[in-house]
């Protein structure tokens, strides 16, 4: 009976607590409606109270952010030019001085509460949410496929080649919630109505088991983006490329921009795989060599098998690129693999005179 | 006890969570918080202000829910889990509050709310004044007592990991090491108020 008279009076307590809470988020934190101008072009019309990070995602203008807006990760830099309040404590570790010069703020914890003047790079304002339908799974490889997806609403993106998408992998089997992943985007941007991906098997990953065993063409898939730094100068400086398995993805999107363009680029693109099983698209680039003629297309292989009859680059990425790589060349180098193999192959490339300012790179974590 | 004495009493039990018995260096309570946000003199402050209000104000509020709810009923074995929920919701509300009222004030204290949510000291000291039977009077004493002890022994220690800053530690007693061996020395150094009011 005691307990019973316990249960009672605590859940009575609590309930009246948790309503004096609703009734006080209604009165007292209520900020009505407020305005964020983004870029001076756009206006959204939000409800207030939220963080601004929350409340631009809410309206489809997403900043990237990897910790959930936890305050740690400090991705969601956005500046603020106007109601931002001063800087809050939590802000302060995230922030370098020219950050702070710069009215850069941390958006997950600046809350809206009166009207803001926001400034975001422009390639976050073209990133918002798209739906699509699978037109296309082939299998590149024993365990690469590349996945065509069409775009339906919208029904057109815009990136540049070497951007990347997050695609939503939807709650299946185990997995109580949806995930998202990062894939760099394949297909050229000429052809925007749609994006192709490049998908590595992750043996017990839930995005790429779920495309392997789950998703099926006509299937209706979501993601958003386009997001990403990685891409090439507009200098006419020769290019190293540094690519392995699924790293392959942002290349084969440049290569056919090339290729569309008529660059007359020097680039040598260097492709790392196991065996020859392991290679993939080899005659389409062969093919390309042909057409681009400052192009070189070499693979090589680490462990090629008796029966592969390989005659071609044998040995580690790095290896390879230790060999092929001129001592003191002006070249810049562009990256795309494991965190392993880039650091690995940075290494090389900053012996033979390829310094960090010359050297991008797109790393899987 | 006249009023008098009572308000005596509860000076007493002030002093004495303040220095003699300090909730932080007897009980080793709230070290999460202590370790984790005194590297800065300001930022210790600002959490040590906001856990001596939200100490006082909770006790009170504990003490009446206690006397008042659970004692009459016979259920006071419940009072961890209504001590919880009390100290969550006047935190929530305090926040709510603060940052409605005054934005200078939020900047400085209320940001530390959610924090204080969870800083074991906090429920710890409901419960003591629970097992000490200390009046209202001298729970408001115990409350304020306790938080400004804590916060005395956080703005300590920030100003001594300011100190440290600029010396050579050995590798191995870097971070976290180096600050819980000052915290037992700051320990040791409190108990040199033992004694200071007899019977205590």
């Amino acid at each position: 009976m005691a307990t019973l008279t316990a249960v009672a009076v605590v859940s009575g307590i609590a309930g009246a607590l948790a309503a004096l809470l609703v009734l006080a988020e209604r009165f007292i934190a209520n900020y009505g409606e407020c305005r964020i101008t983004i870029n001076g072009e756009k206006t959204l019309t939000v409800p207030g109270g939220r963080s601004l990070l929350e409340s631009l995602a809410a309206e489809k203008v997403f900043i990237p952010s990897a910790c959930g807006g936890r305050g740690t990760c400090s991705y969601c830099k956005v500046k603020i030019l106007e109601g931002g309040g001063p800087l809050l404590p939590t802000e302060l570790p995230l922030l370098s001085e020219s950050d702070r010069a710069g009215e850069v703020r941390i958006s997950c914890q600046v809350k809206v509460r009166n009207d803001l003047r926001i400034e975001i790079p422009e390639e976050l304002f073209n990133v918002r949410e798209y739906r699509g339908v699978v037109e296309r799974i082939r299998d590149l490889t024993h365990d690469i496929k590349e996945l065509r997806i069409r775009l339906v609403e919208p029904d057109a993106i815009r990136f540049t080649a070497g951007q990347y998408i997050q695609l939503r992998a939807p709650a299946y089997g185990e997995q109580r919630e949806p995930v998202y992943r990062a894939y760099s985007i394949s297909s050229p941007p000429s052809d925007g109505g749609a994006v192709e991906l490049i998908i590595r098997l992750v043996p017990g990953g839930i995005c790429t088991t779920w495309v392997f065993d789950h998703l099926k063409e006509g299937d209706e898939v979501v993601f958003n983006g386009p997001y990403g730094e990685f891409r090439l100068t507009d200098s006419d400086a020769e290019m190293v490329w540094v690519a392995g398995g699924s790293g392959m993805a942002p290349f084969w999107s440049m290569v056919r921009q090339m290729a569309e363009h008529g660059s007359q680029r020097t680039c040598t693109y260097l492709f790392g795989a196991l065996t020859k099983k392991d290679l993939f698209l080899v005659d389409e680039l062969r093919e390309l060599e042909d057409r681009l003629p400052g192009f070189r297309f070499a693979p090589a292989l680490s462990k090629p098998e008796p029966g592969d009859e390989w005659d071609g680059e044998t040995g580690l990425i790095t290896e390879v690129a230790d060999r092929a790589v001129e001592q003191g060349t002006g070249a810049e180098a562009y990256l795309c693999g494991s965190g392993g193999m880039i650091k690995a192959a940075c290494a090389v490339l900053e012996q033979k005179g390829i310094g960090a300012d010359r050297t991008f790179y797109d790393s899987f974590t | 006890m006249t009023l008098g004495s009572e308000f005596a009493h509860a000076l007493v039990v002030c002093f004495a969570a303040i220095f003699t018995g300090n909730i932080l260096l007897t009980t080793f309570l709230g070290m999460c918080p202590f370790l984790a946000v005194s590297r800065e003199v300001r930022t210790a402050l600002g959490l040590g202000a906001a856990v001596a209000f939200v100490m006082t104000c909770t006790c009170a509020l504990n003490w009446l829910a206690y006397r008042y709810v659970l004692v009459p009923l016979g259920i006071e074995f419940f009072r961890f889990i209504l001590f919880i929920i009390i100290i969550a919701a006047f935190v929530q509300f305090v926040e709510m509050v603060i940052e409605r009222v005054s934005m200078p004030l939020y900047q400085s204290l209320g940001i530390f709310l959610p924090l204080i949510t969870v800083n074991c000291a906090i429920l710890g000291a409901s419960l003591f004044m629970v097992i000490r039977g200390y009046s209202f009077l001298a729970t408001v004493g115990y409350g304020l007592g306790s938080g400004l002890g804590w916060m005395l022994a956080i703005v300590s220690m920030a100003g001594i990991r300011r100190k440290l800053a600029t010396n050579r530690i050995p590798e191995g007693l870097q971070g976290p090491a180096i600050t819980m061996i000052i915290a037992g020395i700051m320990a040791l150094a409190f108990i040199g108020f033992t004694g200071v009011l007899a019977g205590r």
